[in-house]
């Protein structure tokens, strides 16, 4: 397998208190040889901050950084973060279904930008290297992992800007891992949301969805929780002790980045990939 | 429907890119919104509010700030109807106007933090947001147990290797941050300004 190359946006969380991600990510598609070459000076996508306060705004941080790809000659960019590609794909939309859009936002972040470069999260990553080509490199099973595999909002929605998997029932990261030798359980909130970006000044939202998240992964029989999303993995991590406090049951369920998973079965250590930096404890 | 009735729901409209008259309040939105049992009026009221040219007392509801932006509303919307996009126009409309619900008052500031942190930095600096968002909360309640709040994160955090004093990858040409930030901003506040 030769090596494969994508643009790179790791957006603030993977800078910041995800970067158990970023790391996850890059040992994995470093064991993939997979080449990823950052964007040069990015800048945040704007988040939720930027679409609840000006909708203007909230096209041009992310414009700005797919011109900054244009220009670097991207033809494909990974942003592991849902949200930003999400932001990413969505200003990419509005640039090329709008030539005045795209005039307009070519102006304001001082940069032509047309919407040529493709944005990809995680998983379309892993599918382009191919089953075959990850198969050929795995030296550990993955049987005693039962993963509840979970998408999230911002994987599949909104679907006509995305257009990846199937938005009520998503099911490659099962194909994937059940291929690699885990077990993954059929459950009922794999869309469902965990209070994202509300972590902070929401955290009574956060608790509450992320115990609904929890409980039926584990009442389905899931002994570990897989997402591909910095702002999943971290409220049903880092809130899961709030979780176990506030619904007086306790959990102590894993949650594993899907390049986690991965990187196990490519025989990388958990300290490698940062699964020791997680909250909740790998036991199994 | 007053002029400056129709003018709010033309904007709300032309901000969320979507018809609101296209709503036939089925409610399928709200069955499936994952805040729906909190909310003080769900999302398909939130249309009703806007169809009617009941712009601002729609931009006043708690559930505009209750609301995760998880897009479950529109992806399920039999009429693509842009739910969540209302309830953006929404929010930006209330912070515009300073009558957003005073409940949520937090979030507001929160969302208001976020934003003039990437303005003067590019990208987030998150501890730097988180001290003077508590601040700021502060300021606003007077109530130090509220600000103290999740201080038991901080060390969890650093001794995982996740807070940072020093952000790590600056952005080089920050003024064109502030620059976009102007231009986009510009228009609205002429528009709004009292």
């Amino acid at each position: 397998m030769g090596t494969t190359e994508f643009g790179y946006y790791p957006g603030c969380a993977l800078h910041g208190s995800s970067n158990d991600y970023e790391q996850s990510v890059r040992a994995c598609l470093d064991r993939l040889d997979v080449r990823l070459t950052e964007l040069e000076d990015w800048i945040c996508c704007g988040a939720t901050a930027a679409h609840s306060i000006n909708q203007k705004l909230a096209t041009a941080l992310p414009a700005r950084n797919l011109a900054i790809a244009e220009k670097a000659g991207c033809g494909s960019l990974l942003a592991p973060c849902p949200m930003c590609s999400m932001e990413l794909l969505k200003a990419k939309q509005a640039i090329t279904s709008d030539p005045a859009v795209r005039d307009e936002m070519s102006e304001i972040v001082e940069l032509p930008v047309i919407g040529s470069t493709d944005v990809v999260n995680l998983i379309q990553v892993f599918q382009a290297i191919g089953l075959d080509a990850i198969k050929s490199k795995v030296t550990d099973s993955l049987d005693r992992f039962r993963p509840a595999c979970y998408y999230g909002c911002l994987l599949t929605r909104p679907p006509k800007t995305l257009r990846f998997d199937d938005c009520e029932h998503p099911s490659s990261m099962e194909t994937f891992l059940a291929e690699l030798g885990a077990e993954p359980v059929d459950w009922n909130f794999k869309t469902e949301c965990c209070g994202a970006g509300m972590t902070l000044c929401d955290p009574d939202t956060v608790t509450d969805l992320a115990h609904k998240i929890i409980a039926n992964a584990r009442k389905h029989g899931a002994n570990v929780i897989v997402t591909a999303c910095p702002m999943c993995q971290m409220n049903l991590d880092m809130r899961q002790a709030d979780v176990e406090k506030k619904f007086e049951e306790t959990f102590d369920m894993p949650i594993l980045y899907l390049s986690d998973l991965v990187g196990l079965a490519l025989g990388i250590s958990e300290e490698e990939l940062g699964i020791n930096r997680h909250y909740v404890k790998l036991q199994i | 429907m007053s002029e400056t009735q129709s003018q709010l729901v033309a904007d709300v409209e032309k901000l969320a890119h979507t018809q609101v008259n296209d709503c036939y309040q089925c409610g399928k939105c709200t069955a499936g919104c994952p805040r729906g049992d909190v909310m003080d009026i769900g999302p398909t009221r939130l249309i009703r509010l806007v169809q009617t040219g009941e712009v601002l007392e729609a931009a006043r509801a708690e559930s505009v700030w209750q609301c995760v932006s998880c897009l479950t509303c529109s992806t399920r919307c039999p009429k693509s109807v842009n739910i969540s996009g209302v309830i953006d126009a929404l929010r930006q409309i209330s912070v515009e106007k300073r009558i957003s619900a005073k409940r949520f008052n937090k979030t507001v500031l929160f969302q208001k933090e976020f934003l003039r942190n990437i303005r003067r930095n590019g990208r987030t600096n998150e501890l730097e947001l988180v001290v003077a968002w508590k601040l700021l909360g502060l300021a606003s309640d007077l109530n130090p147990l509220a600000a103290l709040r999740d201080a038991q994160l901080g060390p969890k955090m650093f001794f995982r290797h996740k807070l940072h004093f020093m952000p790590g990858s600056p952005v080089k040409d920050k003024a064109v941050v502030r620059r976009i930030f102007d231009r986009c901003m510009a228009e609205r506040k002429s528009e709004t300004e009292e």
